[in-house]
């Protein structure tokens, strides 16, 4: 237990002091500023946003800064800023079905209305070390992006079809339909209320889009090797923009307040059926903000591990308890728990240490005794 | 608990258009906003109803994208409410927190509900139509990525 300490300030204020030092580095190089953390390193601040739980690039770009690039750290001051902003409301469910993909695959059809797109991706690079990206642009002489003849110009369609769609159609994978009275009923907030269990599926994908990304890779992985098995595919990727509503209660309709980078995967899961139910295939959603591929990814493959109850599956390992991956998924409860165990204890070590003392001294006492005994009876 | 807007109840023709503009003003980044409109509300002396106010709108998906809803995360979200000199009162509402934006939307929202609507609509086509171009920049990019794999027969079905 973690007793009040007080005092210390002056070596405290030099510690903040040297931290800030040491965060800017090198004085003879120049400042990095948060507009080139914001787009030149997109993917960190993707992370911290959907871990953050805060949808805003400037602000995680501030955090990524101010943390000195840990992102755990960022993540935790995304979530202190957010408690200090009112509430306007909740947004209108995204629609998107009219996401304006710049990235789209499928694992499971090769053909897909809309076709597949790279877009911009890390998958097919070599994972060499690009040697050239040490030197600045203008001695590298960087190849601007082709200009496409205007034979090449394909526009992408505003709105792919979604490719689970087919196969729901021909009733092959569950119905992506909210359960029924479901839009009239309350969607459970955890920023609100506390988690209980059972946890619905609203409370455990909020969960989990929050969640740790590493903790859920790895569960995830866990699920493919075996802990909890869900023969997964991945049937669609995408990235893209997609437009946010909310109604104002002073317009009272709803209008459009601004557009958001978001990634979605959704995971096609087998399902051997039962008593009442053909087999057919399940579904497992992965989302978060910006571009979080891997991170979606796993939050499907998890989202779905955790529907075990739901389809009668036997809950045999880690992914599937709900209460073990959502009480543990977080990073900034995790972190402040475990780093907790840096600060002052003395306090608590004390009588622990006393305890021990008094517990050896009885062993010995009675070592001691038996000593005496066996002497006495020799 | 306000009174919400029903999806089956149509909107009124000047609601309509006040949800199209107030969506452009929102997408549309400050500076290009600035450029076209800050002129519109130069000349006006507006009362603030509300000072630009920052906050959080929790931003709800659905499972699959047509399933269950939950609460994905929130996003910073800046608004504003004033009344133009006639007495109109114009409302912002912008992703992010950016103060002057928030107001100019506001003053706009506020100005184009006195201006006819053929004058409105000239001026939201215009930045509508910047936003539809960056947009499909943006895309023609990716669709050059777009990508046909071939399955390769495996040796032991050859």
């Amino acid at each position: 237990m973690y007793v009040a300490v007080k005092g210390g300030e002056k070596a405290i204020d030099n510690a903040h002091r040297l931290l800030a030092e040491e965060r800017r580095g090198d004085k003879e190089v120049p400042e990095l500023g948060t507009d080139q953390i914001k787009e030149q390193l997109g993917r960190a601040v993707d992370r911290v946003m959907t871990e953050g739980s805060l949808y805003d690039p400037k602000l995680a770009a501030l955090a990524i800064k101010q943390a000195a690039g840990d992102l755990i750290e960022a993540i935790f001051l995304i979530r202190a800023f957010r408690t200090t902003l009112p509430r306007f409301g909740y947004s209108a469910p995204l629609n998107v079905e009219n996401m304006r993909a710049r990235r789209r695959i499928s694992a499971t059809f090769k053909d897909v209305p809309g076709g597949q797109v790279l877009g911009p991706t890390f998958d097919y690079t070599h994972r060499l070390l690009d040697f050239a990206l040490e030197a600045e642009a203008d001695e590298r002489g960087d190849a601007p992006f082709p200009t496409q003849t205007s034979a090449e110009v394909i526009d992408l369609p505003g709105n792919m079809p979604r490719v689970l769609a087919q196969l729901s159609r021909e009733g092959l994978i569950e119905a992506a339909t909210p359960g029924t009275d479901e839009d009239t009923a309350e969607v459970g907030d955890i920023t609100r209320a506390p988690r209980t269990f059972p946890a619905d599926r609203d409370i455990r994908l909020q969960t989990l889009t929050r969640g740790d990304e590493g903790f859920l890779l790895a569960l995830g992985y866990s699920t493919q090797r075996g802990y909890g098995r869900t023969h997964p595919f991945a049937g669609e990727i995408r990235v893209g923009e997609v437009t946010v509503e909310f109604v104002p209660e002073e317009l009272g309709f709803p209008i459009e307040i601004g557009e958001i980078t978001i990634t979605e995967c959704e995971m096609i899961n087998q399902f051997s059926g039962s008593a009442t139910e053909k087999p057919k295939f399940t579904r497992g959603y992965g989302l978060g903000f910006g571009h979080v591929e891997r991170k979606a990814m796993s939050m499907a493959l998890v989202d779905r591990s955790l529907r075990a109850d739901e389809l009668g599956e036997a809950r045999t390992a880690p992914a599937q308890d709900e209460e073990f991956v959502l009480s543990h998924s977080d990073n900034v409860e995790a972190t402040g728990f475990v780093e907790h165990l840096k600060l002052p204890h003395y306090v608590d070590f004390q009588s622990e240490l006393e305890l021990v003392r008094k517990m050896r001294a009885a062993v010995d006492a009675a070592q001691d005794n038996q000593t005496d005994n066996i002497e006495a009876a020799e | 608990m306000p009174e919400q807007h029903k999806k089956d109840v149509p909107l009124d023709e000047t609601a309509q258009r006040r949800q199209r503009w107030l969506g452009v003003f929102a997408k549309t980044p400050l500076a290009a906003l600035e450029q076209h409109c800050a002129e519109l509300v130069a000349e006006h002396q507006f009362h603030m109803l509300r000072t630009p106010e920052r906050g959080l709108v929790m931003v709800r998906a659905r499972a699959g994208g047509t399933g269950t809803q939950f609460n994905a995360g929130e996003m910073t979200v800046t608004r504003c409410s004033v009344r133009s000199p006639s007495g109109t009162t114009g409302h912002g509402y912008v992703a992010g927190r950016n103060q002057k934006h928030a107001e100019l939307a506001a003053k706009l929202d506020a100005v184009l509900q006195e201006l006819t609507p053929s004058q409105a609509d000239a001026l939201i086509d215009t930045l509508d139509d910047a936003l539809s171009e960056a947009a499909t920049r943006r895309q023609q990019k990716s669709a050059t990525t777009r990508v046909d794999f071939y399955t390769m027969v495996r040796g032991d079905d050859a």
